[in-house]
């Protein structure tokens, strides 16, 4: 069974998805009327804008959102050798949740609570991190940490909602948890840009070495890798990768999980073909999933529920086919 | 070339060593069984010598330099390491798992280059698995596992491969397949270090033999001079009698009481 080698193919999925998304909305658009307003051609000023101005900054949010969760789920069962993880799991999303939550409770501007939900979700994994380290860097300790902080962080973010004004605040801080790109802007793709930037970009040269990193710490010591340095350079990463998706997002659950077992599936488990994979098909599974979000019905569906719906169904699929292959729970 | 370990104490529990100053010298063309009960320091002893332990006491010597003054990388390069299991949690294929064997080699933020793919084509064909190449890794028996274990560590193109019970779990004629093949790349230059719980195969695949009895070495030499009764005695405990025929023993059987 030779793997099919089109994973840089799939790399390209992304932007025939995003093209026909810029044409869907509330007021559909013609293929050649986004060609136009893409590519700086004639075509009415209101459309222009509604594309360049409204519809793209959504669009290309929700593109890279997918990449970066996909990737970052892919790489973060590779270092946990875990199939069931996602980058979810060192207390990124619950450090997030916190922080959108103190900064709608102080401040109620959107770029407040995007800079408050990233630095939440850093610090954290910094924290899992942190204990994890003091006992030992092991995997199983650091997921051990991860469920404390979790649980921990959860906690504290209880006590902000009870605190928060529950006709003005709790509403917000309860949809933001949710997840979802209504309040896009073209200002908040910067901060994620850059950061999808550097994660992505280092993952794409790295990708190969992710692989040595599911050998047990001997194994991979004996092949010369660093593996402390190594993982918590790689955690660090995923890390920037998930905190920025969410702190535009919100709470976007199993994208991580799913994506990159869609991606194995086709291209196998080598990271240097499965990175590019899980990025493509990531990106462009979100920009479905949104503009779905936005279209099916008259209101806005939180895009954290719609994911939640589809994805619940789809991991038990895959939980089964797992357990098939593993011949039964070990 | 030697890999030699001199004077090693190493202890996991303050004050109670597992190696108590044990010196051994592996060489180049010869592959040297470690035999000795569960405990009496074997692993340790491997992981010590592979640079994956740093001695409490005494050094670790490749020719004349100090295995620790390498970098990892550069270690890796010298002395490879064939673990007795490998779980993967995603099924690699064959072909995977040993170009994995070729990370000293690849630079931080690059992929395996075509030397890489070739050294480890190489080393699937040096054990005769070019037909396993695309299997995927859970699929194969634990004989054919086994042997893409060697065949990672040598595509490591290390001078040293220290094998952890290579013949453990395996039938017969898989104990001879893995075995076998080690002899081989030996032949071809390179110095192993192969722990085992079978005398008996010490006697059949080992040019020398170093028997472990609670953290020291209680003799060191050929397989007929060490691989007695009375040293096997007394390092596990039980009695043993000899099967020969005339060249020396050719089994040994612990006898019954």
């Amino acid at each position: 069974m030779r793997r099919p080698t089109f994973a840089w193919g799939v790399l390209l999925l992304p932007l025939p998805v995003v093209f026909l998304a810029l044409m869907v909305g509330r007021y559909p658009i013609s293929p050649g009327e986004v060609w136009a307003a893409l590519t700086g051609g004639e075509v009415a000023e209101v459309v222009r804008a509604l594309v360049l101005r409204i519809r793209l900054p959504r669009v290309g949010a929700a593109a890279l959102v997918g990449a970066n969760l996909a990737v970052a789920g892919a790489v973060y069962q590779g270092v946990f050798r875990n199939p069931l993880v996602e980058g979810r799991l060192l207390g990124v999303s619950s450090g997030a949740g916190l922080g959108a939550a103190l900064a709608f409770l102080l401040y109620r501007q959107p770029v407040v609570v995007q800079a408050f939900a990233f630095t939440g979700g850093i610090a954290g994994v910094a924290l899992t991190s942190l204990l994890g380290w003091a006992f030992g860097a092991g995997v199983l300790v650091l997921v051990i940490a991860g469920v404390l902080v979790d649980s921990f962080l959860s906690a504290v973010l209880g006590i902000v909602k009870y605190a928060a004004d529950p006709l003005g605040t709790l509403p917000a801080i309860t949809y933001w948890l949710l997840g979802g790109l209504s309040g896009v802007r073209a200002p908040d793709l910067l901060p994620l840009g850059i950061a999808s930037a550097i994660g992505l970009s280092f993952f794409l040269l790295f990708r190969w070495r992710v692989n040595l990193l599911t050998l047990a710490d001997q194994e991979a010591e004996a092949l010369g890798v660093r593996v402390r340095v190594t993982r918590f350079l790689v955690v660090g990463m995923g890390t920037l990768l998930v905190a920025s998706a969410v702190s535009v997002s919100g709470i976007v659950s199993w994208v991580g999980l799913l994506v990159p077992h869609a991606a194995r599936a086709v291209v196998g488990p080598d990271y240097a073909r499965l990175l590019p994979a899980a990025a493509g098909v990531g990106a462009a599974l979100v920009v479905v999933l949104d503009t779905v979000a936005r279209t099916a019905l008259t209101a806005e569906i939180p895009l954290g529920v719609l994911t939640g719906l589809l994805g619940a169904p789809l991991f038990l699929v895959l939980f089964l086919r797992f357990l098939r292959e593993r011949g039964g729970w070990r | 070339m030697t890999l030699r370990t001199k004077d090693l104490v190493y202890a996991y529990v303050p004050g109670r060593p597992v190696l108590r100053r044990v010196s051994l010298d592996l060489r180049s063309r010869e592959t040297t069984f470690l035999l000795g009960p569960n405990g009496s320091g074997k692993t340790t002893f491997l992981d010590c010598a592979g640079g994956l332990r740093a001695p409490g006491e005494g050094e670790v010597l490749l020719e004349d330099h100090p295995l620790a003054s390498f970098s990892a990388r550069q270690r890796a390069r010298l002395v490879g390491y064939v673990p007795q299991f490998h779980e993967p949690p995603f099924n690699f294929t064959a072909w995977e798992v040993v170009l994995m064997g070729r990370a000293p080699y690849v630079r931080w933020l690059s992929q395996p280059s075509a030397r890489d793919r070739a050294a480890a084509a190489e080393a699937l064909t040096a054990l005769s698995l070019e037909g396993f190449r695309d299997r995927p890794y859970y699929t194969l028996s634990g004989g054919e596992r086994r042997l893409v274990l060697v065949a990672r560590g040598l595509a490591q193109g290390a001078a040293f491969l220290l094998l952890d019970e290579p013949d453990a779990h395996l039938d017969p004629a898989n104990q001879h397949r893995v075995l076998r093949a080690v002899q081989e790349v030996v032949a071809k230059g390179l110095g192993a270090g192969v722990s085992s719980h079978s005398p008996n195969n010490a006697l059949l695949y080992a040019d020398r033999v170093a028997l472990f009895s609670s953290g020291e070495i209680l003799a060191t030499g050929v397989p007929s001079a060490v691989v007695t009764p009375p040293l096997l005695e007394r390092a596990y405990g039980i009695p043993f009698v000899a099967v020969g025929d005339g060249n020396g023993p050719r089994a040994v059987l612990p006898s019954l009481t």
